[in-house]
Order: C-alpha cells, then structure tokens, then sequence
C-alpha cells in the first residue's frame, strides 16, 4: 500500500521524521539566507530613501538612475513620527537618503541621524532666501540638511462656488456663510497655526495661557466644517462637490486636481498663510553617502527641482529660484510664481512646539476632533 | 505502563511517533511566539512606561491608563467604537443571514457556485480603494444621490459621506458579504433529515425555521458576528476615510498617538484596553457557547 492510499499501515508516514524535518528546515533557511546575501550584493549599486511620495515619480528618479546607473529605491512614509519607527525598525546603513519636514530636522540631528553635506557643492545661494532655513538646517556651522521644495498651508477653493474675495479673509474658516462647505486638513501644527492668524495671533505666540483660545477657534471651525480629512479624502471632497473650500489646502492640494477641473485656486489671505517646508538630508550611517550627496545635488539642482515641483504626488514651489527657467507657464500659474516674493513675505513657518506643549496641541486637537 | 507508551499501544504507533505531529506544529508555534505574543509582551511592557518630552522613560507608571480614563475624548472614542461595531455586528448578521439561507436553501446547486464567487468579488479588491469607492459613491455627485434626485425624492444632492452612517455603510459592505459565507457554510452541513423530522412531527416551514434550522445555525451565527466583532473595532481605514473625523473611533485616536507624536507607550496602553474589550466579548461568546452545547 503506497503513501496516497492513506491506509493505515503507513499513516505515520505522513509526518516527517525529525531528521528530515531539520533538513528540511535547513535547507529554507538557507535559500532564504541567500536570497538576503544576493540582496546585500546588488546594494552597491542601488540608493535606498525614505521619501514623501513626491519622490516617487519615475519622472524625477529616472534621469537619475540613468545618469548614474544605479537604482533608486523609494519608500514612501506619512509623518516623521512614522519615518522614525521605520528607522528604528531598520538597521544601520539600510537608508541612505531622508526626505524630512523642514521642522523636523533638529530632531532628527539632535538623534544624530544626519550626515554633514557638502555645503560648498549645493546651490544654497540659488535657494529662495525665506526658505534657506539655515537655522534648522544647519548647527555648528555644519548643513545636515537642506531645503528643496515649499509651499502653503492655506486656503483653496472652487472658484465657481464660492466668492473667491471671501477667501482672502482667514476669517472663512468659521464663516457660516459656508457651513458645511469646508474641508479641513488633518494635521493639527498647520491649521492650528492658521487657526491663531485668525484670532489675530503669529503663530509662534500659541502657548499653554494662549491654546484654550486656539481650542474655542478650532472648535468654531468644526462647527461650519463638513469633514476632517487627510490628503486624499480632502481632495477627493473637493473634486466630488462634497467641500468647495479646503483649510490648510493649498498648490500641493489642488495642482494636480486643475486638469480635471480648473476652478480650483488657491489663495494666500491678507492675514497670511503657513509655509511648509521639505528637506533633503542623507543619513549618517548610509554606505554610499558620495552617491547620496550626488542624489541631492541632483534633485536640488534647476532640472531636478522642476521635475519634483510638479511631481504627479503632489506640486510645490522649488526652493531653488532658477528652476523657473524650467517651469511652463501653466505650470507657473498654478504655482502662483508670480506672486512668489509677495506670498514668501506674508508667511510664516510651522510653529515648532516643545514636547510638552506638542502633547498639549495634539491632545486639543483630538479633543476638536471628537466634539 | 507509561502514559505515552499506553498511548502508543492504542493507536497502533511506536512511541516516538507520537512527538511527530510536534515537529509539524513548531513552525506555527515559533510564528506565533516571535510574531504575536513577543510583541505583545513589549506592547505591555511599553504600555506602563511613558513618553517625556521625545524620551521614552523606562518607569513603572499607570499613566496612560490614567490619562486615557481620565479624559473624555479618549474614552468617547472606546464608547464610539464599541457602538459602531454593535451596530455593524448586528446589521450585518440580519442582512448577511437571510442572504445565506435563500444561497443554501433556494438557490439551485448548479448557482450556488457562481454566486458565492460574486459574495466574494468584494474582496479582491484593495481594502483602501474600496473604501474611497464608497465615499465616491456616497457624495453628493455620487451615485445614490443621483438616483434621488432622479427618482424626485430630495430636491437638490444629499451628502451621505464623512459621517457615522458612511463608516457603518462600509463596514456593513465588508461583512455581510464574510458573514454569508461563513452562514451559508454552516446551513449546509445541517443534515436535510431535520427539516424532515420536523416536518413529520407536524411542524410547518416557519416553526422549523425558528424552532430547528435557526437554534443550530447559532454558534455558525456567533462565530461570525465575532469574527466581525474583531475585525471592525481595530478598523482605522473604513472610519478614517469614510467617517471624515466627525467622531473618532479608538483605532483612530491609537494612529494619532503614533504618526502624530511617536508616543508609542500611549498607543500600546490604548490598544490594550482595545484588547481587553475584545477579549471580554470573546469570553461572552465562548461561554454562551459552551451553555449553548450544554
């Protein structure tokens, strides 16, 4: 009687002996372990970055591998807090390249994540002057990072719904006139900065006497707001009808929503918008650093700027003032190159909070949340 | 005599056989061990520590636990998802069983193939995109509020998206269609002969529904609306995108603590109360269960 019979003579049979179970065993793991080592061969030739999912887009990576030869791997991440967990998960030397919120990197300096950067081979001067941010970028005469792409936390719009001269006033995001028209963007540091340009604040003036006044206006605005949502559920809100109006929306929200539907403006109001700033910084541990700082030259250099601005993720300004030679005019319009001076002057930076009064914020902010 | 070797001499195996079946268990007891309860002994771990600042200090300390009962918005959103699921786990089991019972019981066998494969078409789809299909289909330009308008019963479009009645809406689409099967599989091992004893004992199509074929179709129903249970209370993708943040569910106010913060020993305090609940629910059904046997 053969095995597949399944008579009882050779039940046992069906289970392995252990013997053969540890070859078995053995034998997997070392298909598994070379199939690791083959991965750690072909390393030499490939960049590993952590990256918002505007680097993603083989328009702006292609020309690189080309140029290069190498493979560029992305991974694409939401928020430093998120970025940090991957690190801490990874080990030594598995990233190379760090694509990080401007205000984030002291942090991660201070966790000794960075590598120095060749200052003297990046366009620094070429960088709008506003956003060179050498004080978070830079600690003892040292640059860890640098600036490469910005924009606005501030209000867009569907123009054919909504009177676009009531969109130059803050005040919109609790105007009844638009109750349940507005959407708001999930990120409690930008709108709760827009949230204090509102009340007549800077920004860098919330503090723990001055967070229940922010707390009554963030509340003031969930009241006429149809939803809270993060990027995709805000822009889809905005392309379906749901919102006509997005706080904390701007070039980065509506861009890419033109093509479909060229209503969608955006707009600074008199009292200001947020400006949000992304950075590019190589890790201390990376093993192809020279490679690495090549990818920065390249993304920050005019070409590479102006393929990142316009990135099919999501659009921003360059930080780097000639990547208008490579902008088409429609691109520029979009990104309102024209009133760049203007809006750069009329801005002001994510507020940078300590941990405590971080904790503070964001224990307001679910509490906006939930109400 | 000893026990492995009584063992032995009745089922016929030699003694060393009996470590076999060991040998096929200790991958998935391995698995389970690095992958589940490894990770959970750290979250516990982590869940009575605390986040100073950035720092992550290595104190005993009930804390999180303090601060999560302590406010208001943290424990709303233990009681918004303890509703929520209610709500999805029982829709779901009304919907989902007379869907199975019409699959099983009306529907020819020859069909009963084809339309299983469409019960499942649901799940072949990416969890995520299903999810902003809904809220697609639930917006004011989306389709339901088109057809209301078309048939004349709202004058202008209707928005049923970004609120409790969405999420519910989306969930409810997962589970019915994953309570089905599990029904459908539980009615068709019943064997036709008690419908025929009832029916010889003079019992007509209604009373043995409710008296023979629903009693024994109950823990297939209990397995289910737990499965359903577990799955839904630590959601976070069909409230985040359907719900529009008009009330926060656990898993959401969790995802906060850790994209927002890195505040993991907050995060790892709320995912355990999360866990008790769920374990407590467990308990009520495995002894309901067990009376049920009984």
């Amino acid at each position: 009687m053969n095995e597949r019979s399944g008579g009882p003579g050779r039940r046992a049979s069906i289970y392995p002996s252990p013997r053969r179970a540890t070859r078995g065993l053995t034998a997997a793991v070392a298909v598994v372990l070379s199939w690791t080592a083959g991965i750690g061969a072909g390393a030499a030739e490939e960049l590993n970055a952590l990256v918002w999912c505007d680097h993603t887009d083989t328009a702006l990576i292609e020309p690189f591998e080309k140029k290069f030869g190498v493979r560029v791997n992305t991974k694409e991440y939401e928020g430093t807090g998120t970025a940090l967990s991957i690190i801490e998960q990874s080990r030594p030397g598995d990233w190379d390249i760090w694509v990080i919120d401007g205000v984030d990197v002291p942090r991660a300096i201070d966790l000794g994540l960075l590598a120095t950067l060749p200052a003297d081979q990046l366009p620094l001067a070429d960088v709008f002057e506003q956003v060179r941010m050498t004080d978070v970028t830079q600690r003892d005469g040292k640059t860890y990072a640098i600036i490469e792409k910005f924009g606005y936390n501030t209000i867009a719009y569907n123009r054919a719904k909504v009177d676009p001269a009531d969109m130059t006033d803050i005040a919109v995001m609790w105007n009844e006139k638009y109750k349940d028209r507005i959407a708001i963007y999930d990120y409690y540091i930008p709108v709760m900065d827009m949230v204090a340009l509102g009340l007549g604040m800077k920004p860098n003036e919330i503090s723990d006497a001055t967070l229940p006044k922010i707390r009554d206006g963030l509340f003031r605005m969930k009241d006429v707001a149809r939803t809270v949502s993060d990027v995709v559920a805000s822009q889809t809100a905005l392309a379906t009808g749901e919102v006509d109006i997005l706080i904390g929306g701007g070039e980065w929200a509506i861009a890419t929503l033109t093509d479909e539907n060229p209503n969608f403006e955006w707009v600074l109001p008199e009292q200001g918008g947020i400006l949000w700033a992304q950075s590019l910084a190589v890790f201390e541990t990376s093993r192809r650093k020279d490679l690495a700082v090549e990818f920065v030259k390249y993304v920050m250099s005019p070409e590479g700027q102006a393929r990142l601005a316009t990135s099919s993720c999501f659009w921003g300004m360059p930080a780097n003032s000639r990547a208008g030679a490579h902008l088409t005019d429609e691109q520029k319009r979009r990104l309102r190159w024209d009133k760049r001076e203007e809006y750069l002057a009329n801005s002001y930076r994510y507020f940078i909070p300590d941990a405590e009064l971080d904790a503070k914020m964001l224990d307001v902010w679910t509490e906006m949340l939930q109400h | 005599m000893t026990v492995r070797r009584a063992t032995a001499v009745i089922t016929g195996t030699k003694p060393g056989r009996a470590r076999q079946p060991w040998v096929l268990v200790l991958p998935a007891l391995l698995w389970t061990a690095l992958f589940f309860v490894l990770p959970l002994a750290v979250m516990v771990v982590h869940s009575f520590w605390q986040r100073q600042g950035y720092r992550l200090v290595r104190e005993w300390t009930l804390v999180n636990y303090e601060k999560f009962f302590a406010r208001s918005y943290f424990l709303e959103s233990l009681i918004n998802s303890i509703e929520v699921t209610a709500l999805v786990t029982v829709t779901s089991v009304l919907l989902a069983y007379p869907l199975a019972y019409v699959l099983a019981e009306k529907v020819p066998v020859r069909w009963q193939r084809t339309a299983l494969v469409l019960a499942i078409v649901p799940f072949w789809t990416s969890y995520v995109v299903r999810s902003y299909s809904w809220l697609l289909i639930l917006s004011e330009s989306g389709v339901i509020s088109g057809s209301l308008q078309f048939l004349g019963v709202v004058d202008g479009p209707v928005s049923l998206a970004n609120n409790r009645g969405a999420t519910v809406m989306g969930f409810v689409h997962f589970f019915t269609m994953l309570l089905t099967l599990t029904i459908f599989a539980n009615l068709k091992q019943l064997s036709p002969n008690y419908r025929r004893a009832a029916a010889d004992l003079g019992a007509g199509p209604v009373r043995t529904f409710v008296h023979v074929i629903l009693p024994l179709t109950l823990p297939g129903i209990m397995v289910g609306a737990f499965l359903t249970f577990v799955l839904c209370i630590g959601d976070y993708i069909t409230p985040q995108i359907l719900g529009g943040n008009q009330e926060l569910l656990l898993p959401q106010t969790i995802m906060l603590q850790i994209a927002r913060r890195s505040d993991f020993p907050m995060a790892s305090a709320m995912a355990l109360v999360l866990m008790i609940v769920v374990s407590v629910v467990y308990l009520a059904c495995a002894r309901w269960l067990r009376l049920e046997r009984a």
